[in-house]
């Protein structure tokens, strides 16, 4: 009960118009084509799954990372039976659940208590199951009040926290999550990790894809990281996680010559050539400390004019935690017309408000859409080093969190009462210097 | 299938309920559909085109019949269009895929059962009594939903991979509508053709339901059994393809 063992399993997808959604149009077109003498459209196809075995016993909880696009989420497709292998095959013992999506199969004109039996009876639960689990299902979503009026009026949020509170209830011998805990704010997060957690004591068997390494690392203690529809790595997940990130990180030189990245994608207009990390004034500089007034001097070249182009860079932990996206559309730099030829731009940060600690990087540069001239995923990284921005004696550490800011404390005591009540003493404000 | 059987019991309900949600006129849709179509019927064959009706009352010679093919029609429409209409669920969960086209087949027999009251009605009115004959009744019901469930899941299957078939359904099913024995009597149908005529599965149906109706009529039965027939070979027919092509519609929906 609750294992899961997989055999050599290969997934072929066709990509492409040809081979889906044809109707006569497309069958007449292509026999037009072939009769004036072009080829018919090539049918190209790819591997989304590429020689995958592995096992997983009762009880396990395993991370499943990987690039978009590596295969994760047709891998749990296939472990869920809603699509089946080209060749390989899997076996699993239990009853099998996945959550591929939160609130699969409302339906708007139901009410939220049709829906909770709806819900519950697709993800596979009986009746009399959902009847007994219905109070905790409701109490744990929240949307008491709501249970009789129809979905359609439900604010998203709303309806986020139902979805999840059917699933939350549900008692398989085998759970696969897809990235759902990835939606909804911090309250609700800590509300799904903590029910993850309640599976993992009751002994079920759960593989989990996502892409917080931080979760990962909390949940799990394996991982599997799916690389290109291989299986790259297979173990404990610190380790995964770590070799995981740490391809991302490209040389680990802070100022990169970005030209010899091979991995981008775009349209090509605009390419990003150059990185550099500099003084406030444009000099160039030997260390990032926390609480520098730190210049970013992105160099570009375009191949040609673009109109309106946006350009941005995105901070992450070393744990994958988006820390910021900083990009010329939020902080409203308006690039009417960029004319062809190369230039630079340069991101002012008067205050690094980043904690001591390695930060990866993604630029990219793209227009409203999102269309994109260049994207370069985690191409680089910066080490942020300790200061005593405080001027206390004491540096500020990765131990005290992602970021700090410029803030002081100050205290005021109230004046003690009783037989002290006459005295000067007590009282009065204390500050921090 | 019988694993899953309270899921394809809330897919029933689910869709029962939903017909008429936020509806001013709710169930009374059930029998607007064949009730109209024989007011229409009766004024403009009837009485003004002066139709043969076998000497059958124009509303309930009507009546008798586009009350089944009403349940037919909307069956037929909604099998048709059922897993299309359910690709998100199609791509995210799994359960037998066939639960989807019987589901929507059998959701229609509400409202059949409504609209059937009216003719219980007309039978009162118009003294065409009861007959032994009433008693096929379940089973031509049966009869009509095996044939729309296997045309159904034909369609549905098809329907994923060419969707034309959503276009199609309804112009077929209007065509359909004329060539049998339903507005018009078998009797203006000369010999030779009769045969012809009875390959169509849903004539023998039809025919036997009007049949029925008044005891002073023959029941057809070779008829029926050449419908019979034909609806077992459809039925084996559309399971075979849906089951065929299951294994694709994930992917393709």
């Amino acid at each position: 009960m609750g294992s899961i063992t997989v055999n050599h399993l290969c997934k072929q997808f066709w990509i492409g118009q040809s081979g889906c959604n044809t109707g006569i149009r497309e069958a007449m077109v292509n026999l037009l084509r072939r009769a004036a003498g072009a080829r018919p459209n090539e049918k190209v196809s790819i591997w989304a799954l590429d020689d995958i075995s592995f096992k997983i016993a009762r009880g396990e909880i395993v991370g499943i990372v990987g690039a978009n696009g590596a295969g994760k989420s047709t891998l749990l497709k296939i472990l869920s039976r809603i699509t089946y292998p080209t060749r390989g095959s899997i076996h699993t013992r239990g009853r099998v659940a996945s959550l591929l999506e939160v609130g699969t199969g409302f339906h708007e004109e139901l009410t939220g208590r049709e829906n909770i039996y709806l819900n519950g009876s697709i993800l596979g639960m009986k009746k009399a199951e959902i009847r007994q689990r219905f109070d905790a299902i409701v109490e744990f979503s929240g949307v008491g009040t709501f249970l009789d009026t129809p979905l359609k009026r439900y604010s998203s949020g709303m309806r986020l926290r139902l979805g999840f509170a059917v699933a939350a209830h549900l008692d398989p011998d085998i759970l696969l999550i897809d990235e759902v805990l990835a939606v909804g704010d911090v309250g609700f997060q800590k509300k799904c990790i903590q029910a993850v957690n309640d599976l993992r004591n009751g002994g079920r068997t759960v593989l989990f894809v996502s892409h917080d390494m931080a979760a990962v690392e909390n949940l799990c203690p394996r991982a599997i990281w799916i690389d290109g529809g291989k299986i790259r790595m297979d173990g404990p997940a610190i380790e995964v996680i770590t070799s995981y990130v740490s391809t991302f990180a490209g040389a680990g030189r802070r100022d990169s010559d970005l030209t010899q990245i091979n991995h981008r994608r775009g349209s090509g207009d605009i390419r990003l050539t150059k990185i550099e990390f500099l003084e406030g004034d444009g000099a160039a500089r030997k260390i990032i400390r926390a609480g520098d007034d730190l210049k970013i001097r992105l160099h570009y070249q375009a191949v040609k004019r673009v109109r309106n182009p946006l350009f941005g860079i995105e901070i992450y932990t070393e744990l994958g935690t988006l820390v910021s996206e900083l990009s010329t559309w939020t902080t409203g730099l308006d690039i009417p017309s960029l004319s062809a030829g190369s230039g630079h731009l340069d991101l002012d940060i008067e205050f690094l408000n980043l904690m001591p600690g390695r930060y990866y990087f993604t630029l990219w540069s793209g227009n409203l859409g999102p269309v994109y001239h260049d994207v370069l995923d985690k191409c680089g990284c910066f080490d942020v080093e300790p200061s005593d921005f405080y001027n206390s004696g004491k540096g500020v550490d990765s131990r005290f969190g992602v970021v700090f800011f410029q803030c002081g404390w100050t205290c005021n005591q109230a004046p003690p009462t009783g037989i002290l009540s006459g005295g000067q003493k007590g009282g009065g404000r204390c500050e921090s210097r | 299938m019988w694993h899953y059987r309270e899921l394809f019991y809330f897919l029933v309900w689910r869709d029962v309920r939903i017909r008429y949600r936020q509806t001013l006129l709710g169930a009374a849709w059930a029998i607007i559909q064949p009730l109209f179509g024989m007011v229409v019927f009766t004024l403009f064959f009837g009485n003004l085109a002066k139709m043969p009706s076998d000497g059958i009352p124009y509303p309930i010679f009507f009546y008798s019949t586009l009350l089944p093919w009403t349940y037919f029609s909307t069956a037929i429409n909604f099998s048709g269009n059922s897993l299309i209409g359910n690709a998100q669920l199609i791509r995210k969960v799994y359960f037998p895929r066939v639960t989807l086209p019987v589901a929507s087949v059998l959701g229609g027999l509400l409202d059949f059962a409504i609209a059937f009251l009216i003719l219980v009605g007309m039978m009162f009115y118009f003294k065409t009594g009861f007959g032994w004959g009433l008693l096929l009744w379940p089973v031509l019901i049966l009869e009509l939903l095996l044939l729309a469930l296997g045309i159904g899941m034909f369609l549905a299957a098809l329907n994923v991979r060419y969707r034309d078939v959503k276009y199609a359904i309804p112009f077929v099913v209007q065509l359909w509508l004329f060539v049998t024995p339903i507005i018009w009597p078998m009797s203006i149908v000369p010999e030779k053709f009769r045969l012809l005529v009875q390959l169509n599965p849903l004539t023998g149906v039809m025919e036997t339901f009007r049949s029925t109706l008044f005891p002073g009529r023959e029941i057809q039965w070779q008829a029926l059994l050449l419908s019979a027939a034909l609806t077992v070979i459809m039925l084996a027919v559309g399971w075979i393809y849906f089951r065929k092509t299951e294994r694709t519609f994930s992917d393709m929906i």
